[in-house]
């Protein structure tokens, strides 16, 4: 691994199975300082690249929009603006003020009177909210799995990677719809279904890694120590698989948008919010596309594509920290 | 171990996957919410004709029983009747599946081919601006939703332009065999704009796997010694260099494939293509579940044979891989 950081493993190692009181404290500010270098080197590494860091800039900007909506969206995304003759559906829409220019609403209304630009700020939450909690569970449980297995390896390892062979079968959009179809269409459900498939990449990956690393020096050497499994584990291991766990985290962003926006187009998405992917159905549903309302359609999925290429390029920039001859 | 059990581990391992995926599928929608055959039975029915077709598909039976009577189904490859129309699953898949595999292999010949080369010049012109914009242009397309980019097509060349039609195959009406209507140019002006939107998703995967592959071929000794011998630019990129590159594609492809299948669920929704991913969300949507069951494993069931094919390609093409 590029970014290990020897000094501060093997310093590590010299109190590794010392459980004593007034030691103790010292071990905490120890680790703590371990992950706090390890971090701030990865950090560093990153931020090197102009994409990189052209993409931390879009994602913060995404951030900052989704913590700020209700400040700067005009309306609530699904308070409808007007009633229509029927009351219930209004199938015409309010134009956008670059064309009509006595218009109120930024990008116009949907055929169901709601504000298109309010969606389209509101929508940042939506798709924030289930790139980075899938990413964290990713690469939350695919690590501790990963590490599980190959730290163990024999039975342990064997259960574990059957069930990740068996995840290997099964279609990631198709199980995402079938699973939230089964759970009931909330965001909180699509969530779940895609971490439910998503860990097994980073598991497989971890595993490898942790299969080899097993077999260095420092671990068989805190192993005669006496220390812990799970002190080698945590404090041996997991620092040196890091920049790996966040690389699929970062992927893992990515792709969790992408499903979401693909399950709320199919119309399996959360009703009572909204994200890119319900806009684009609705949009689709209403015909904007013949009637040409692009201003409806457009946006989000270019909200969608920014979002999706920054995760992938903080992955790729990522992945050429962990692995130099990308360069 | 050798190579010999090595395959037959592997085959019996693949029993066990579709035997599980099987049973994690029969699971599921037994526990789906919503009555299923308040999809079938209309309200104007009397309750003795209700209970008819509820004893017919064998929903009051106990779970056990279903499973039982499901694992010895799914043996002969029958997965019940729709719900929906009556016909057996099996034909709705024979129906739907070919119009997946044409689009699909259609757009992952042009999708490869495109994106081999272009990986091979990429890798080659390793630093120079061809070779960043080809990058982010490829993960740009791997990054905007393969659907999104349907719309805008079918905005614009469809709604706007009208060049392209807005939705299906154009052949439901026509006479004769499939074989003989999918060569008609109504078929394939239909199929222009599916397959070129998800050539352009899939090509960036063979691009950027055979960039990587290109540069570590690059940096071998070898490579060096054709120089030495004089030999052109050209021919020490593509006759040395990119044949020994290609290792890592042809597996990355077969898996690739398998999750293509699997994931043909949102272009053909979006061209309104009458294949097998479009009809499982439709199946879905109105729960019918013997439809979307028989769907779903064969999606599955793709990807796993092609898991499968690709695990034994790399041992057959790379003599340097053990088996352990």
């Amino acid at each position: 691994m590029a970014t290990q950081d020897e000094s501060s493993i093997f310093a590590d190692l010299d109190d590794a199975g010392v459980d004593e009181g007034e030691e103790s404290v010292n071990r905490w500010e120890r680790s703590l300082r371990l992950w706090r270098e390890t971090l701030g080197e990865q950090w560093r590494m990153l931020t090197d690249d102009l994409m990189v860091k052209l993409a931390m800039v879009t994602i913060s900007f995404f951030m900052a929009v989704a913590i700020l909506a209700p400040f700067i969206a005009p309306h609530q995304p699904l308070d409808r603006q007007y009633e229509g003759d029927a009351g219930i559906i209004i199938a015409d829409w309010v134009d956008p003020m670059f064309i009509d220019s006595e218009s109120a609403y930024v990008l116009g209304t949907t055929a169901e009177g709601f504000d298109i630009f309010s969606q389209l700020i509101y929508g940042s939450r939506a798709a924030l909210l289930v790139g980075l909690l899938a990413a964290v569970f990713t690469a939350g449980i695919g690590t501790l799995v990963g590490l599980t297995a190959g730290y163990y390896g024999g039975k342990i390892d064997d259960t574990l990677m059957r069930i990740v062979d068996f995840l290997y079968g099964m279609p990631l959009l198709p199980t995402v719809i079938i699973l939230v179809a089964l759970l009931g269409p909330s965001l909180w459900n699509i969530i779940f279904a895609i971490i439910v498939l998503q860990w097994r990449s980073t598991a497989r990956v971890i595993r490898s890694q942790a299969l080899s690393l097993r077999e260095r020096p420092f671990v068989k050497a805190a192993q005669v120590a006496g220390a812990s499994d799970w002190h080698i584990i945590s404090r041996h291991l997991a620092p040196n698989v890091l920049p790996l766990s966040f690389l699929y985290g970062a992927f893992a962003i990515a792709w969790a948008i992408l499903a979401e926006a693909g399950v709320s187009f199919i119309g399996l998405g959360d009703p009572n919010r909204v994200s890119w992917g319900t806009m684009l159905q609705s949009s689709r549903a209403y015909a904007a596309l013949d009637f040409g309302v692009w201003w409806w359609f457009v946006p989000p999925g270019i909200c969608i594509g920014l979002v999706v290429i920054s995760g992938f390029l903080i992955g790729r920039g990522y992945e050429e920290i962990t692995n130099p001859e990308l360069r | 171990m050798s190579k010999a059990s090595f395959v037959i581990r592997r085959v019996l391992q693949l029993g066990v996957t579709f035997w599980a995926v099987g049973t994690v599928l029969f699971l599921l929608f037994r526990l789906m919410p919503g009555d299923p055959t308040s999809f079938v039975v209309s309200s104007q029915m009397t309750p003795e004709a209700r209970q008819q077709i509820i004893d017919s598909f064998g929903l009051n039976d106990p779970l056990h029983v279903q499973y039982i009577a499901f694992l010895q189904n799914a043996l002969t490859l029958d997965f019940g009747q729709s719900f929906h129309s009556n016909e057996p699953v099996r034909s709705v898949i024979w129906t739907y599946l070919p119009n997946t595999l044409v689009l699909m292999l259609t757009a992952f010949v042009i999708a490869y081919i495109l994106g081999i080369t272009l990986g091979v010049f990429t890798g080659w012109y390793r630093g120079t601006n061809f070779e960043k914009t080809t990058v982010v242009t490829a993960l740009t397309a791997r990054s905007v939703p393969t659907f999104y980019v349907g719309l805008i097509v079918l905005w614009i060349f469809g709604a706007g332009l009208g060049v392209i039609p807005m939705s299906g195959t154009g052949t439901s009406g026509m006479e004769g065999s499939w074989w003989s209507r999918i060569f008609t140019t109504t078929f394939l002006h239909h199929l222009v704009a599916p397959a070129a939107v998800l050539a352009f998703y899939y090509m960036g995967y063979p691009l950027l796997i055979m960039r990587s592959s290109m540069m570590e071929v690059l940096s071998q000794d070898f490579i060096d010694v054709c120089r030495a011998k004089g030999l052109s630019e050209r021919t020490i990129m593509f006759k040395h260099a990119a044949r020994n590159a290609m290792l890592p594609i042809l597996t990355a492809a077969a898996i690739a494939l398998g999750y293509a299948v699997g994931g043909s669920v949102l272009i053909e929704t979006v061209f309104g293509w009458p294949g097998i991913g479009r009809e499982m969300v439709r199946a879905v949507l109105r729960r019918d579940f013997p439809v979307a069951q028989g769907t779903f494993m064969v999606l599955a069931a793709t990807i796993i044979i092609l898991n499968f094919v690709a695990d034994l390609l790399y041992g057959y093409l790379d003599p340097r891989v053990t088996y352990d």
